[in-house]
């Protein structure tokens, strides 16, 4: 049986629209920083960081390798550095992995992004799409999400109104969020009457343009217990892919989150997702999916999601109390952001919007278009 | 370090490369390796947990390809993960697979590594590693001209020129005898001072003939638990160490200041670790990645921890070819084929096939107890792998 891997800090910048004053390496410089104050560990191959993650993207960053000018930031010059492309939920999946391989005892882990830096992010996911058949017509993440959204709500019943409701509450959580300052409340009205993005997405139902950066310090348990009292314990992981091309797969079927939900259960011991979390944070890139992915998490039953987004979900867990993805993360931190939410929860170290006695969490992230990939993380204060 | 399992490497697989493989898409030309290896492995698609990815997006304008490729790899209902490093990507994604399979996360990781460099411009995407304000103007792609002369300033140049053109044409014969390989150019010794001499110059000293390919082409290695591998795999590579050294991007930080290499870094602390004082006696083969053979001639002192004089003598006297002391590259190398988000994965899987003994007409002689394999990319960067034939035991 392999040993047990816990967060020991977790850090990230605020996340802003246009962070004109820093480069990539600045931001991470401050992730490191405040990781560095909170617990007292250096590199090393053993007893010490022993491997240093990035997470970021060469065409977001308009550069091949984005990590190579991280790796002195990630304090591993002459060490062991790599690049996790995807969401950086992923690179805690690998960072646990190589501690419980035995390989380190610790890992770093820092993501970044500056979606503001791109003329356009639909551009850079355009690129997503196969070169002969779906990029010529034009399709990026957002037209896809909005094939997902029309397919969803006609399915669910989920109303225009019900959407505004999420972006309001979005926002108001998030005003409690001292990352995510430029996340102005909202009204119901606010959200049904601002423009059209992709049909039925509307601006305020996109998570909004933000640059900023995310990290963290995982370590084996024994050598975690001893750097911080409040270790938070990785205690289940799954992922799961999609099919690609959109006509090949059924867009409300919440496949791949099923998939990637069910074997993070299984890993974790949890029967029932319903009761089994204090904290879910969910990367809710559209105002739809917010209501889709908790109901492919098992949060809520299928086509129940509009009871739970009318009861403001009183009696279960809190759901984004960050605010979530809609008040800002870039594309490929947003699950990462997500776990790094849940570990100051359980820490107890989330300020104005800590849930009191929180003990579980679930974290979500996605990559692709339409929800091709989902990573589900699953943590514990034990 | 005491690892939680042992991981076997159970299959192989690689297309063809080539340099312009219009005949396949992305996904079809990852299918080929894919299905090579699974048929290698003797298993289906239904018995891979988790598929791990690799390359670089700015060589093909593909951003997150393996949504596309999953068409092709089979990631479709499995765990995925996907890690890029630049040149050394291949050698990280065995690390990767190494870690996911020794945690007890998965049993069977499937590890693919691709670049169709066809579809862009290689030096251009390169070039784009390069700091914006710093560095971009100044880079040349992989096209290091700096190297050449270096080596011509340490060894003399009649020397330096006749090691760099004699390695040359030991990868071409090397790779005459491997039918995956891109460029096979049935080279002849006694050509050596003509070749290069009508060679077109990339920069300063380092020709054309001098010079890795740009190949389109992918790789698949399949990992399994001890328990797994010994179940399906009559003889698996078991995956002993590896090390991965990176530095920082700015090469000038210290001055001309003499410094260790992240090659002799990396080298000394996965011998030392794993109890190898003599590299050159005590290692069956070295899959090296060489992206020219400027780089190559001087590569083997800082790998094989002896003195320059030492490695041009390997290199005089025959020791690295097939049937030499340490065959360096039985497959041709990277100066043969270089699709790059999957060359330092071929390194290591050719390294496995030379422990299988299933390398078929460029397999070495004798017994290939102890193999390593280099991945090279980034800013100088370095991943060792060391494998053996016997499964490691661990003592606490």
């Amino acid at each position: 049986m392999a040993r047990r891997v816990a967060i020991c800090a977790v850090s990230q910048t605020k996340f802003v629209r246009n962070n004109t004053t820093q480069r990539f390496q600045e931001m991470e410089l401050d992730v490191l920083e405040s990781l560095r104050e909170q617990v007292d560990i250096g590199f090393a191959d053993e007893g010490g960081i022993g491997m240093s993650i990035n997470v970021s993207n060469d065409v977001f960053d308009a550069r091949t390798i984005s990590d190579a000018p991280m790796t002195d930031v990630l304090g591993a010059h002459m060490g062991c550095e790599e690049k996790v492309d995807q969401d950086g939920a992923q690179a805690i999946i690998y960072g646990a992995s190589a501690i419980m391989s035995g390989h380190c005892d610790a890992v770093l882990i820092i993501g970044h992004c500056r979606e503001s830096q791109g003329q356009s992010r639909n551009m850079c996911t355009n690129l997503t799409f196969d070169p002969f058949f779906t990029r010529p017509v034009g399709l990026d993440y957002c037209s896809a999400a909005g094939f997902q959204a029309q397919a969803y709500l006609s399915k669910s019943g989920i109303t225009e109104e019900q959407l505004a409701k999420i972006v309001v509450k979005s926002r108001e959580n998030a005003s409690k969020n001292p990352y995510t300052p430029e996340a102005p409340r909202v009204t119901v009205e606010d959200v049904m009457s601002s423009p059209m993005l992709c049909d039925p997405i509307r601006e305020l139902h996109a998570y909004p343009v933000s640059d900023g950066a995310v990290g963290m310090i995982l370590a084996a348990e024994d050598l975690a217990v001893k750097l911080t009292d409040t270790p938070v314990f990785f205690n289940g992981h799954g992922n799961n892919m999609d099919s690609f091309y959109l006509g090949d797969r059924d867009l409300t079927s919440n496949f791949a989150l099923k998939g990637a939900a069910e074997r993070a259960y299984k890993r974790a011991g949890i029967t029932d997702p319903k009761t089994a979390f204090d904290i879910v944070e969910i990367s809710d890139q559209y105002a739809y999916q917010y209501p889709m992915w908790l109901e492919g998490l098992g949060i809520c039953d299928e086509g129940k999601a509009g009871e739970l987004i009318d009861s403001d979900n009183a009696n279960g867990p809190a759901i984004n109390a960050s605010g979530g993805m809609l008040a800002g993360n870039p594309l490929n931190l947003g699950g990462f952001v997500r776990a790094a939410e849940g570990a100051m929860q359980l820490m107890g170290k989330a300020g104005d919007r800590q849930v009191k006695g929180a003990k579980t969490a679930l974290a979500h992230g996605v990559v692709g278009p339409a929800g091709q990939f989902h990573t589900v993380v699953i943590l514990g204060s034990d | 370090m005491k690892k939680n399992r042992n991981v076997g490497i159970v299959g192989v697989g690689q297309s063809a490369f080539s340099s312009h493989r219009e005949d396949v898409n992305q996904p079809e030309l990852i299918n080929e390796a894919v299905n090579e290896a699974l048929e290698h492995a003797g298993i289906t698609l239904n018995d891979v947990d988790c598929v791990v990815h690799g390359n670089m997006e700015l060589f093909e304008m593909v951003h997150q390809p393996d949504m596309w490729h999953t068409l092709g790899t089979g990631a479709y209902g499995k765990e995925t993960i996907r890690v890029t490093t630049g040149g050394t990507t291949g050698a990280t994604l065995v690390c990767v697979a190494d870690n996911l399979v020794a945690s007890g996360m998965h049993d069977v990781v499937m590890a693919i590594g691709f670049e169709k460099l066809q579809e862009g411009n290689t030096t251009a995407g390169i070039t784009n590693m390069s700091d914006p304000l710093w560095g971009r103007r100044l880079q040349t792609g992989a096209l290091t001209g700096v190297f050449a002369q270096k080596a011509i300033d340490k060894y003399g140049e009649e020397k330096a020129k006749k090691a760099a053109m004699k390695y040359r044409i030991i990868m071409d014969k090397h790779a005459m005898k491997n039918p995956k390989a891109h460029r096979r150019l049935g080279l002849e010794f006694d050509e050596m001072d003509t070749l290069a001499e009508n060679s077109p110059t990339l920069v300063g000293d380092l020709k054309m003939i001098h010079m890795c390919s740009q190949s389109d082409g992918a790789c698949v290695v399949i990992f399994a638990s001890e328990e797994k591998a010994k179940e399906i795999c009559k003889q698996p590579a078991w995956i002993k160490d590896h090390i991965t050294v990176h530095r920082e991007e700015a090469y000038c930080a210290f001055g001309d200041a003499p410094h260790t290499t992240t090659h002799e870094y990396a080298a000394q602390k996965l011998f030392k670790r794993n109890g190898i004082t003599s590299p050159v006696d005590e290692l069956d083969v070295f899959e090296m990645y060489d992206p020219s053979c400027w780089w190559g001639i001087d590569w083997i002192s800082e790998f094989m921890m002896i003195s320059s004089d030492e490695a041009m003598k390997l290199i005089e006297d025959d020791e690295i070819m097939i049937g030499g002391k340490i065959p360096f590259n039985p497959s041709g190398g990277v100066i043969a084929s270089n699709p790059i988000g999957a060359t330092a994965m071929v390194r290591v899987a050719e390294a496995a096939l030379q422990i299988m003994g299933d390398a078929g007409e460029h397999q070495v002689p004798g017994e290939v107890n102890q193999a390593l394999a280099s991945g090279f990319g980034g800013v100088m960067w370095t991943v060792l792998l060391l494998l053996t034939k016997e499964a490691p035991v661990w003592n606490e």
